[in-house]
């Protein structure tokens, strides 16, 4: 082993007048030197990055001496197109910030404008819009413990998340015909009525999802290669992780309880019976168990939903802000002005400003909105969880090994359409 | 002179007790405090909130352009305290071109989103360990937040291809 590093080292014409130092004390192999170290270029374009993520690593050997994540590749200036958009229109954009869970970011910028406007939900759509976020939730776990055990090894787990996803993304299709862009959350309510035998399919998928998480349990909880991997990992102090703006599952698993459907309930919340998982180990393998554990707590509150859904109406009555229905168009003068109203100028929202917090999947997803009394948000500021995670990177796979550097990543569970916007 | 609808409020009470005139202006929108703080007195308020009223979080900072109003700028940092279940929200005006203390020795997450706030709205910040573009290219011209920032017709538009 020795050897082979001193030949390494012999190469370089200052390290072969060391080894000619007769005293033979200054070993040039045990030497760090500023010149052996290695810059490595990890992305934009690597598989473990889960998007175009770049992060400049500097390596001595193995270790990560530094890491500097640079982001910006994805960048897609949704918040300036936002401030050109009328207020309805900007709910398709919100789809396309965190493309993982897109009705939790209709959800977050429904209630920012509802509660600008003064606009109360119906009991039903408010319900509706918990069962469906949470459907997101789990759908959203699933693909980050996909591709988190596809990172370290375990291939088999993928397919398995995404038969389960697949399910839930047909629910999402049959509620507003889009797999994953769906903009179904709307301000005033729901976009569309919600389908008829929407309960049989989504009770079906809930039986499998509790099926699929135990399955996914058996997998990995007590596999010596996950344990291995995904222990003792990936921990930052709490204070560091609270300095650092981060939220969510990565949070909990350092044993900070907050969760803004718990501490700000909206939509509803306050009525479901349901658990915050927190963990105190603080690495990899706790924020796998609290985002399980969250997996089945959605499970739960899904079930609440299925068995007390609220009849009702699934939109406020707002004929100024909601498209009439098509046959009353045909029908009725005042629901055809009200159309051509909001398509051609939209609808005024009061001046003022709110920022609206709702839990994604990531963590503390916030909108920031501004409104100067016009039809056009002044300024929508997406305050997304994975910015804030992804700065808690570098810190975290500094002075470890690279091959650690994946499941810490891994674990971060960043989308990047989410941190660049 | 602390405004009416923060003199019920104790975050905004010890602020004003620590730093008379600090508070310059105090706004509840929606059941959401906003106050408005001195430029030169952010870094201190914030060292107080966070380690005398709890506020572990900055959630994030960003900027609000109010062309051509002036100051045209109004920073605008998101606080929340976990421990008192609290959010407050704290306003700095500036001009164009004026510099705002960087916060990043209080909470060092402040560090990604003032490099935003300074990418997109062009607005400096004093004091920050790395204050480089971070969502646009380095080489980039002009500030794409800004209202007066066109949407198209920028020379990197692809508008007429």
């Amino acid at each position: 082993m020795i050897e082979g590093k001193a030949h390494v080292a012999s190469l370089d014409a200052e390290h072969e007048l060391a080894i000619e130092d007769p005293s033979g004390l200054k070993s040039p192999v045990e030497e760090p030197s500023a010149r052996r170290r290695l810059t490595l270029n990890m992305g934009p374009q690597h598989p473990s990055t889960h998007g175009v993520l770049r992060v400049v690593l500097e390596l001595d050997g193995e270790t990560i001496i530094k890491a500097r994540p640079e982001i910006g590749y994805l960048h897609t200036g949704i918040e300036k197109e936002c401030e050109a958009k009328r207020y309805q229109q900007v709910v398709p954009l919100t789809d396309r910030v965190d493309y993982l869970s897109n009705l939790n970011n209709n959800l977050c910028y429904s209630l920012a404008v509802e509660r600008l406007l003064g606009l109360e939900i119906p009991l039903m759509a408010q319900w509706m819009r918990v069962m469906l976020c949470e459907l997101q939730r789990v759908s959203s776990h699933l693909v980050w413990l996909g591709t988190h055990a596809m990172d370290v090894g375990a291939m088999t787990v993928y397919f398995y998340t995404f038969r389960e996803r697949e399910e839930i993304l047909k629910i999402f299709e049959m509620f507003s015909g889009q797999r994953m862009m769906t903009s179904y959350i709307r301000p005033g309510g729901l976009a569309l009525e919600p389908p008829r035998g929407w309960h049989k399919v989504v009770s079906r998928a809930v039986e499998g999802l509790v099926r699929g998480v135990e399955e996914y349990h058996e997998l990995l909880t007590a596999n010596p290669i996950w344990v291995n991997r995904t222990k003792g990992i990936g921990m930052l102090p709490v204070d560091v992780l609270l300095d650092l703006a981060v939220t969510g599952p990565v949070l909990r698993a350092a044993g900070v309880k907050t969760d803004a459907r718990k501490d700000r309930p909206h939509s509803s919340y306050d009525q479901f019976d349901f658990e915050v998982p927190t963990r105190t180990a603080n690495d990899v393998y706790a924020r796998y168990e609290v985002r399980m554990e969250e997996m089945r707590q959605s499970v739960r509150i899904i079930r609440q939903a299925l068995e007390g859904m609220p009849n009702g109406a699934w939109q406020a009555d707002a004929p100024h802000i909601l498209l009439p229905d098509r046959e009353k168009m045909k029908t009725q003068m005042e629901a055809l002005i009200y159309h051509f109203k909001i398509v051609t100028e939209g609808y005024r929202v009061p001046a003022g400003s709110v920022y609206q917090v709702v839990e994604s999947p990531r963590g503390e997803l916030g909108y920031y909105v501004v409104s100067d009394g016009t039809a056009n948000p002044h300024r929508v500021f997406m305050r997304t969880p994975s910015f804030g995670n992804l700065q808690a990177l570098g810190a975290m796979i500094e002075g470890v090994l690279v091959a650690d550097a994946i499941p810490i990543m891994a674990s971060l569970d960043f989308v990047l359409g989410d941190t660049d916007r | 002179m602390l405004p009416e609808v923060a003199a019920n409020d104790p975050t905004a009470v010890l602020i004003d007790q620590l730093f008379p005139g600090a508070i310059t202006a105090g706004k509840m929108d929606l059941g959401e405090l906003s106050l408005t703080i001195e430029a030169n007195q952010i870094v201190e308020v914030c060292r107080t909130l966070k380690e005398d009223a709890a506020f572990e979080r900055l959630s994030a900072v960003t900027a609000v352009d109010w062309w051509p109003r002036e100051p045209r700028f109004e920073v605008v940092y998101l606080l929340h305290s976990i421990r008192h279940n609290a959010r407050l929200r704290l306003n700095v005006r500036v001009r164009d071109g004026e510099a705002v203390e960087s916060v990043c020795p209080v909470w060092r997450g402040a560090n990604w989103y003032e490099r935003e706030t300074f990418d997109l709205f062009g607005i400096p910040f004093r004091n920050h360990p790395n204050l480089e573009r971070i969502m646009m290219p380095a080489d980039w011209e002009g500030h794409p937040l800004r209202k007066d920032y066109p949407k198209h017709g920028h020379r990197y538009s692809y508008r007429d291809e």
